[in-house]
């Protein structure tokens, strides 16, 4: 695939040609409140994009090797979070910790696919296809709502742009932009839908531009859009080549947990953090990345107890298990996961890889990301794994309750 | 629709009535060997010194802080001349704007408007020619050094980020190499170091790893320039450029198949293809298009467009990673939209001149005129219509969805 941009994949993917992406208010989403089985569960899905160094997120200080290969970048004895096992949690993860003792806290080790791909487009769309061989035009959770009958309104993103991950052969989930919409003056909801309507014979790119008025139309009761006032433009963040353009993870967390408790029919969210792509002087700047995942995270999940929601974090690939010497990390393979939720067994799970018994640097990876999404289908979202995931026949069962025997 | 709107709305930042009406009297042949001629690199403006390269080893919290504050000043002075530049007409600073966007280099870690204005001088220098001299001087740009870590790339332990980008979005293409060839590409490029103080990128021979090495099917010791030699002489490297410049000057459709000795001819290919005149109105404009072709059409300064920007997603230096800014649907969003339609209103309120010229019987065709718009859909022309007030109508169709596309 010529790659343009992780999004010129969403383009070519159909969501946009065939199923057209919604993008529906938080009024339509809160809409269906009290429109599903009280047994169905929630997955919240949560996206690091740029590649997240699972080495020093998951720390196996206990490893002499570990060590050896970080030089500055490894965390000293006692700095870390210790879970045990000689294992320790990165020290920007206090809540996550917590919920680790807690035994609420599932960490999977060594999580990857075959032959490994260190693009971070190429690598991102194979997580989000499920589909490492050759990744298709849908996502996983896509095919899963196609499989559950289509209807938008069960899989949301509160992102600009709708992940690959939710667009199906023959449906797509919709975006749910947050925030307050005003009008300007003199723009009338008529003038809106007199500009939205479809004419004949026109390109997908202005049918497009003129389908987002009629969409304005719909959702301008809750829509964000940004302000032309100046703002402080956060020019002194840490930066990296990687970004994703999303509101802030608690910003986002927060309208999920709104959803939930409003007990609406969304099934599946999808929610994103940006900026893990750190090949120098990484070691401070993922600490301040991943404690802005730990607080709005562990926040959520005490939140969420006993609502039947399911959360799970991944990144495109971990990184090289030696340093380089920017006291950074270049592209990687395997990282490990973390589920936690209600059904959820707490506590390390999986095959550590090996530090030193590595495929041309890299970790080797112990489990298939398929055997947790398979988990994930069948336990979460009570379904057949196999349609979704191409026939794979893999199951991940350990850290799943009604699963674990 | 007219072949030569067409032509200018795609090369140029969105043509005002008395350019399109010259290009007409031109013809298209000659209009386009006019865009496509070579022009002088301007003078860069002056900014003074780099306040932050001047500081010294112990300069305390306050002058750092206030050294940060006037690189941003900095910083911002480059994008205005910039957007000068883009709205002054012409193709060549869409053609700095391609590259830009290709070798996507954001000021947000880079930070230097030094290194940033050097960086744009050279697309300017070389951008328009064969693509050797351009790879040869990229490798060795600061900016793009510092962007993605070689500062940090040493025989000790190589830094893959800079030899994996040039190989997967700047030069060939996911396929055309493989990780072993990653590997090998950042130990040729160990050792190359930017000098803060010159503002400059040179060989540091102790950090540089001189061994041979296999890259790209070719075995010896290899230097920056036999690298990129090996780049631009590779059989995936000109299909891949020619495809790139398609997916903006051309359309989402497949690239047609051309070649040629260098960036300018190859683009003069393009637009030449049967296919390019098929791509009228299936290409998304990108927030700057939108936002210069505005203020050239409608006879405004581009200053204070820099919030607009900022609102659309589209700030000039800060792309939002490696791979660039978007193309196509990713910028149709409700929020843009709305973002459109505020912005179209600040313009029109500022357009004295032009929306006097908006209130006779024939104002919406007058309208499709001004904005190069080819015309409008039935339900945009019907929409307009019921519009008297002449600012309101301007930004009405600014922010249309004919004007989204180009």
């Amino acid at each position: 695939m010529d790659t343009l941009t992780r999004r010129r994949f969403l383009i070519a993917s159909g969501v946009t040609a065939g199923a057209a992406a919604a993008t529906l208010g938080l009024r339509e989403i809160l809409a269906t409140s009290g429109d599903r089985d009280p047994a169905a569960k929630t997955l919240v899905l949560i996206t690091l994009y740029g590649g997240n160094d699972g080495l020093n997120t998951v720390i196996p200080h206990a490893d002499p090797a570990y060590a050896a290969a970080r030089a500055d970048l490894a965390y000293a004895p006692g700095e870390p979070l210790d879970v045990g096992d000689g294992f320790a949690l990165n020290p920007g993860m206090p809540g996550l910790h917590r919920l680790l003792g807690d035994g609420r806290l599932a960490i999977v080790h060594g999580v990857g696919y075959p032959r490994p791909n260190r693009s971070h487009f190429q690598s991102m769309d194979i997580w989000q296809t499920a589909q490492p061989g050759r990744p298709g035009t849908t996502g996983w959770l896509g095919r899963w709502l196609d499989s559950a009958g289509g209807d938008p309104r069960l899989a949301i993103s509160f992102e600009p742009v709708l992940p690959p991950l939710l667009a199906g052969a023959k449906s797509a989930g919709a975006t749910v932009p947050g925030g307050e919409l005003r009008l300007p003056a003199g723009v009338t909801p008529e003038l809106l839908s007199g500009l939205g309507a479809p004419a004949p014979g026109e390109s997908p790119a202005l049918a497009r531009a003129a389908a987002c008025f009629t969409d304005l139309v719909r959702v301008r009761d809750l829509i964000s859009s940004a302000p032309l006032e100046d703002e402080d433009d956060d020019s002194d963040a840490p930066a990296t080549a990687t970004g994703g353009a999303a509101p802030p993870l608690d910003q986002q967390l927060a309208l999920v947990a709104r959803c939930v408790e409003a007990n609406v029919a969304t099934r599946v969210y999808s929610v994103s953090l940006g900026g893990f792509d750190l090949h120098a002087d990484g070691k401070d700047a993922q600490k301040a990345l991943l404690a802005k995942l730990d607080k709005p995270l562990a926040a959520f999940a005490d939140r969420m107890a006993g609502r039947g929601v399911v959360v799970a974090v991944y990144s495109e690939f971990g990184r090289r298990v030696r340093a380089n010497a920017s006291d950074g990390t270049d592209h990687g393979t395997a990282s490990p996961m973390f589920l936690l939720g209600d059904g959820i067994r707490g506590g390390l799970h999986g095959e550590p890889p090996s530090l030193t018994d590595l495929d041309d640097g890299d970790l080797k990876h112990t489990t298939d990301f398929r055997d947790v999404y398979a988990a994930l289908l069948a336990d979460v979202l009570g379904s057949d794994p196999a349609r979704v995931l191409d026939g794979w026949s893999g199951r991940m069962r350990e850290p799943f309750v009604n699963d674990a025997s | 629709m007219s072949e030569v709107t067409h032509l200018l709305r795609r090369l140029t930042f969105g043509p005002t009535t008395g350019e399109v009406q010259a290009a007409e009297k031109a013809g298209r042949d000659a209009t386009l060997d006019r865009l496509l001629r070579p022009v002088a690199v301007p003078e860069p403006p002056d900014l003074g010194d780099d306040p932050v390269a001047r500081l010294g080893k112990d300069a305390t919290r306050d002058q750092r802080q206030a050294a940060r504050r006037s690189q941003r000043e900095q910083v911002s002075a480059v994008v205005q001349w910039w957007l000068g530049r883009m709205a002054a007409g012409g193709a060549a600073e869409k053609l700095t704007f391609f590259w830009h966007g290709h070798w996507a280099t954001s000021v947000q870690k880079v930070r230097s408007a030094h290194l940033m204005l050097a960086q744009q001088q050279t697309f300017r220098r070389y951008g328009a020619g064969g693509t050797g001299p351009l790879v040869r001087a990229m490798l060795r740009d600061p900016a793009l050094i510092l962007w993605l870590d070689g500062q940090k790339n040493t025989r000790k332990a190589p830094n893959e980020n800079l030899a994996r980008e040039v190989m997967e979005l700047f030069t060939l293409g996911v396929g055309a190499y493989t990780e072993d060839d990653v590997k090998a590409g950042a130990r040729v490029l160990t050792g190359w170091q930017v000098d803060r103080a010159t503002g400059r990128a040179r060989l540091v021979a102790k950090r540089h790893d001189d061994r041979p090495v296999t890259l790209l099917g070719r075995e010896g010791v290899l230097d920056l320039d036999g690298y990129a030699d090996l780049l631009v002489r590779h059989e995936a490297h000109l299909p891949f450029i020619a495809r790139r410049l398609w997916a903006r000057y051309g359309g989402p459709s497949e690239a047609p198949a051309v070649t040629g000795p260098d960036t300018t001819a190859m683009l003069r290919a393009l637009c030449r293809t049967p296919e390019f005149g098929g791509t009228a109105g299936t290409l998304v404009k990108q927030p700057i298009e939108w936002l210069l072709g505005a203020v050239r059409q409608l006879g405004l300064p581009p200053s204070g467009s820099e919030l607009i920007l900022k609102a659309l997603g589209q700030v000039p230096l800060r792309p939002p990673s490696v791979g660039g800014w978007p193309a196509g649907a990713a910028w149709l969003t409700t929020s843009s939209t709305l973002t459109r339609l505020r912005a179209g209103q600040k313009l029109a309120g500022r357009a004295t001149a032009a929306a006097d010229r908006l209130t006779g019987s024939d104002r919406i065709e007058a309208l499709a005129a001004l904005l190069a718009v080819d015309g409008w859909s039935d339900r945009t022309h019907a929409a307009l219509k019921g519009i008297k007030d002449p600012r309101r109508l301007l930004a009405t169709g600014l922010a249309s969805p004919e004007y989204a596309v180009h």
